[in-house]
């Protein structure tokens, strides 16, 4: 291994880790701040129990989610440094726009949200969840527009001079007609992530609870949880869709590798299996689905969609010799094949199975049920994780399926490594980050089942902000 | 001003800020066991900064996304190059973060032990190594003609950069306990303030032989004058501990830090990041800088939002102004090791 394959397992690693806390702190932010809303206008004292009892679970998800985040920050600089010489001017300003809008406002929000429960009115109590949770929005917001101008540049000129990017138009930038199908397709997925696991808690804690009177603060979980996730479900297929149509226009290569296409098509037909060979020059066997791709890639069940034999040559002609081609395949320009087609797959896939079980889950807790049987534990389980899981394969699939281009069309993931880094820094970097994180997420799990079973506390004191005692003891205390 | 030296002054801005807000929080960090001789007291003083570390953490994560933005080879240059002290920055915050949220989820001895030492190591090891860092970047470090630091890891541990390092952890100890002097009630108060004088005097002596031998290599008339400054803030800071006049002795300590680390960057203007090789090439405010372009809009954002972080972070520490004692500590309310109120 050199050092371009210790950055890039790092990065792989690091920043699918980084995106399991991601979408639930984005998704859970929104429900709790619905739960704490609805509890402020209505007083009933279950929509307390419930922001009390997710806050408690968000907040154990939300320190990894900032530890993990701090390494991306400075990863780019360590591992990438030719990338970031190149990219800079226009890849930085989102990044430290980010940094300016978004993270002061989610961590100086939470705190007030955490230790300010006897220190804040209600109202204003309330308000800071939603500055929370208004921050992770701008947050995804600038750094998917970040990586949109990496699958997608726009808004800048390439300077002989000095042998960068440069940045013309930030507009274009923030406005990338990527970004704009990227930010709801993410954003409606976290949705979905974070409800899922509302749903998944509140649905396993309620069948442990079925004789008790806490019932009914669960059941409620599970409804508004389910009901949110449906709706999530749907938005992020439809968003999808246009993801899909955008990035066959932009990024064709991607969408015939997302189908092992490897011959032009029209009408082009949808695969549900196929097997090629590794290197990526040929198809053994498929089962199709007629006319069904052309119509997700152009939108007509008659659109004709580029094979990746035909487009290598395409990228060829255009872009020269595929420097990174040891990477993929000896023709060059091919990404990954299984990867990118079982990615895609497995991202949709366990996408709406997830969607289906919250229907499912939301028809058989209806007027007040609660189902029978271990089955149903089970689904439990399953729920949280499979949108969690289908976000990892979304971002393998986007990422992937870029390749061998760190920046689409300008410059390759081979060139973007730092050129000044040993291979022993490097390896020792992936090595301490990795074994790090893994402990990490031991503790993590441990902590979220400990929380998890010992359930959402009896009626919360409702603090009084307005008791001035000196000697009063602290509302919340680490 | 040329928008290149703007940029310089709020990269400096966004590292002074850091430093004088995370300093403390870093002081509390190591001060854990020193101050902290029974649980309840260990739990008063991670409370003190239970609502504001991570905001303040914040800072050093804008002033590497502005570097990379304003200054794109400084940051390609400065990351890379000094990669093995970083990778250890960034595995200590790693650990400090999830351990101030993770230390109290489990009643258990052991694990609450576990996750002190994080947050003492997690806290110590950043304190030194900025110092570290930053006295490095002063004083040039080999960077070759392609802007590539080709110095190793042990090239950064000269005497100069380590007596950095000293100062810094002196500094942000004895900010620390300025601030818990000023945000706790009782005995550990009184402790506080004890330590701060004795740890302070140390900081002080320290920080003349640093400041002084950087005014000697690279200082300037403005250098000069913020230096002294920041030397008689922080003796002003302790004379005021001393006679218990604990807000006078945080802003001392704040004052030192602010001024010290502005003297730094302005000894360092114009340049970045000077090289010690002589056929190699040093970062400037102008080789390093992006375009015109992004500066100006990057410029516009920054006037626009930065007052209004410091707006609600300053709110931040109006809401949570009261001192905090053992009596506060929910389960330890009539504990017998409450102190005399001072
Ligand atoms: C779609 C959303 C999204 C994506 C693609 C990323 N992040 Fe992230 N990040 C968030 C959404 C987010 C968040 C929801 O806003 C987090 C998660 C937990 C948190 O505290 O905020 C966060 C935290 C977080 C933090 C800690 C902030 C703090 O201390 O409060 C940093 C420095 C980064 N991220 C940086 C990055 C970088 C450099 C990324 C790209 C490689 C990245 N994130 C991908
Ligand atoms: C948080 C969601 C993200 C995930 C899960 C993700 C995942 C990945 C993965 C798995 C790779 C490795 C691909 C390969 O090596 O074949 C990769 C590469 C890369 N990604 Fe992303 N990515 C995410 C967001 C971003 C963002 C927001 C940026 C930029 C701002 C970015 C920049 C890069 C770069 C520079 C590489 C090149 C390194 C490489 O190819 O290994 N990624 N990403
Ligand atoms: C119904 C089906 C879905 C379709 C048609 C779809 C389509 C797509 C497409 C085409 C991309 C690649 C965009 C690009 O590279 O330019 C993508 C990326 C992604 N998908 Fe999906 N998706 C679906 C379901 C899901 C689900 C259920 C999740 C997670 C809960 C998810 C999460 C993601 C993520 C995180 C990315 C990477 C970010 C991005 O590029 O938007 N997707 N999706």
């Amino acid at each position: 291994m050199d050092v371009l394959d210790f950055a890039r397992w790092q990065f792989g690693i690091i920043t699918v880790y980084h995106f399991l806390f991601v979408p639930i702190t984005i998704g859970l932010s929104a429900v709790i701040a619905g739960y704490e809303t609805a509890w402020v206008r209505t007083g009933n004292v279950k929509w307390l129990r419930l922001t009390k009892f997710f806050g408690k679970l968000f907040l154990i998800n939300f320190a990894l989610g900032v530890v993990t985040g701090i390494v991306q920050e400075f990863q780019f600089g360590m591992n990438w440094s030719d990338y970031s010489r190149f990219v800079g001017d226009v890849f930085g300003a989102p990044l430290a726009i980010e940094g300016l809008l978004a993270f002061f406002l989610e961590s100086t929000f939470l705190g007030l949200w955490i230790f300010g429960w006897d220190r804040l009115n209600p109202k204003l109590h309330v308000a800071c969840i939603w500055a929370v949770h208004i921050g992770t929005l701008f947050s995804a917001y600038f750094i998917l527009a970040a990586n949109s101008w990496m699958q997608h540049p726009v808004g800048y000129k390439f300077n002989p001079e000095t042998g960068r990017a440069e940045m013309t138009d930030f507009a274009a930038v923030l406005f990338n007609k990527v970004q704009l199908v990227t930010f709801p397709h993410t954003i409606m997925a976290a949705y979905m992530t974070g409800a899922a696991f509302v749903v998944g808690v509140s649905f396993w804690s309620m069948m442990q609870r079925r004789n008790s009177a806490d019932r009914a603060v669960y059941h409620l979980g599970v409804r508004t949880g389910a009901a949110v996730m449906l709706l999530a479900g749907i938005g992020v297929a439809v968003s999808g869709d246009f993801s899909g149509k955008v990035m066959t226009e932009v990024q064709p290569m991607k969408m015939a590798a997302a189908e092992a296409q490897y011959e032009s098509e029209q009408p082009a037909d949808f695969s549900l299996f196929t097997i090629g060979t590794p290197d990526g020059l040929e198809e053994k066997f498929a089962i199709k689905v007629p006319k069904l791709l052309s119509f997700l890639a152009t939108g007509s069940t008659d659109g004709r969609v580029e094979g990746i034999n035909q487009l290598r040559v395409q990228y060829q002609e255009t872009y020269g010799t595929d420097p990174g081609a040891r990477y993929y395949s000896p023709e060059g320009y091919v990404p990954n094949i299984p990867v990118s087609y079982w990615s895609f797959r497995f991202m949709i896939g366990l996408g709406v199975v997830g969607a289906a079980l919250a229907g499912l889950v939301l028809f058989v807790t209806r007027r007040e049920k609660t189902p029978v049987g271990r089955h149903w534990r089970w689904i439990a389980i399953a729920l949280p994780l499979l949108p969690l899981v289908a976000n990892s394969f979304g971002w393998l699939f986007t990422e992937m399926g870029r390749q061998p281009w760190a920046v689409f069309g300008l410059m390759t993931t081979a060139q973007s490594v730092s050129p000044g880094v040993s291979a022993f820094e490097a390896g020792t970097s992936l090595v301490v980050l990795t074994l790090v994180y893994a402990v990490l997420a031991v503790v993590e799990v441990g902590l979220i089942l400990k929380y998890v079973k010992a359930g959402a506390a009896p009626d919360p004191v409702t603090p009084d902000h307005t008791d001035d005692h000196p000697d009063r003891p602290l509302a919340f205390a680490y | 001003m040329e928008l290149t030296t703007i940029w310089f002054s709020l990269i400096a801005v966004l590292w002074i800020g850091y430093f004088a807000l995370e300093g403390f929080d870093f002081g509390v960090g190591i001060l854990l066991p020193v101050l902290g001789r029974t649980e309840p007291e260990r739990r008063v003083l991670i409370n003190t900064i239970g609502p504001v570390w991570d905001g303040n953490e914040v800072w050093v994560l804008v002033a590497g996304g502005a570097t990379f933005a304003a200054f794109p080879e400084w940051y390609a240059t400065l990351f890379s190059g000094f990669y093995l002290p970083l990778l250890l920055i960034l595995v200590a915050l790693i650990v400090r973060g999830v351990a101030f949220e993770y230390r109290a989820k489990r009643d258990d001895d052991r694990w609450r032990a576990a996750w002190d030492k994080a947050i003492f190591f997690g806290s110590l090891l950043p304190a030194v190594l900025w110092g570290v860092a930053f006295a490095n970047i002063l004083r040039g470090v080999p960077i070759d003609a392609d802007f590539e630091y080709v110095g190793g890891f042990f090239n950064l541990l000269n005497p100069y950069a380590l007596l950095g390092g000293v100062m810094t952890l002196l500094l942000f100890v004895t900010h620390g306990a300025m601030f818990i002097a000023l945000k706790t009630d009782g005995e550990i108060r009184v402790r506080a303030r004890a330590l701060a004088v004795r740890t302070g005097i140390g900081a002080a002596a320290v920080a003349v032989a640093f400041l002084g031998w950087t005014q000697l290599d690279t200082g300037s008339t403005g250098s000069a004058v913020l230096f002294v400054a920041a030397a008689v803030s922080l003796l002003a800071g302790l004379f005021a501990v001393e006679r218990l006049r604990e807000g006078w002795g945080f802003i001392g300590t704040f004052a030192t830090i602010v001024l010290g680390v502005a003297g730094l960057f302005v000894a360092l203007f114009p340049d970045v990041m000077p090289t010690s090789l002589a056929d190699g090439a040093g970062l400037t405010t102008t080789t390093a800088a992006a375009t015109t372009y992004t500066l100006k809009i990057m410029t516009v954002v920054a006037v626009v939002f930065t007052p209004v972080v410091l707006v609600y972070q300053g709110w931040t520490y109006w809401v949570f102004r009261k001192r905090i004692a053992v009596h506060h500590i929910p389960g330890f309310e009539t504990s017998e090791t409450v102190g005399p109120r001072s």
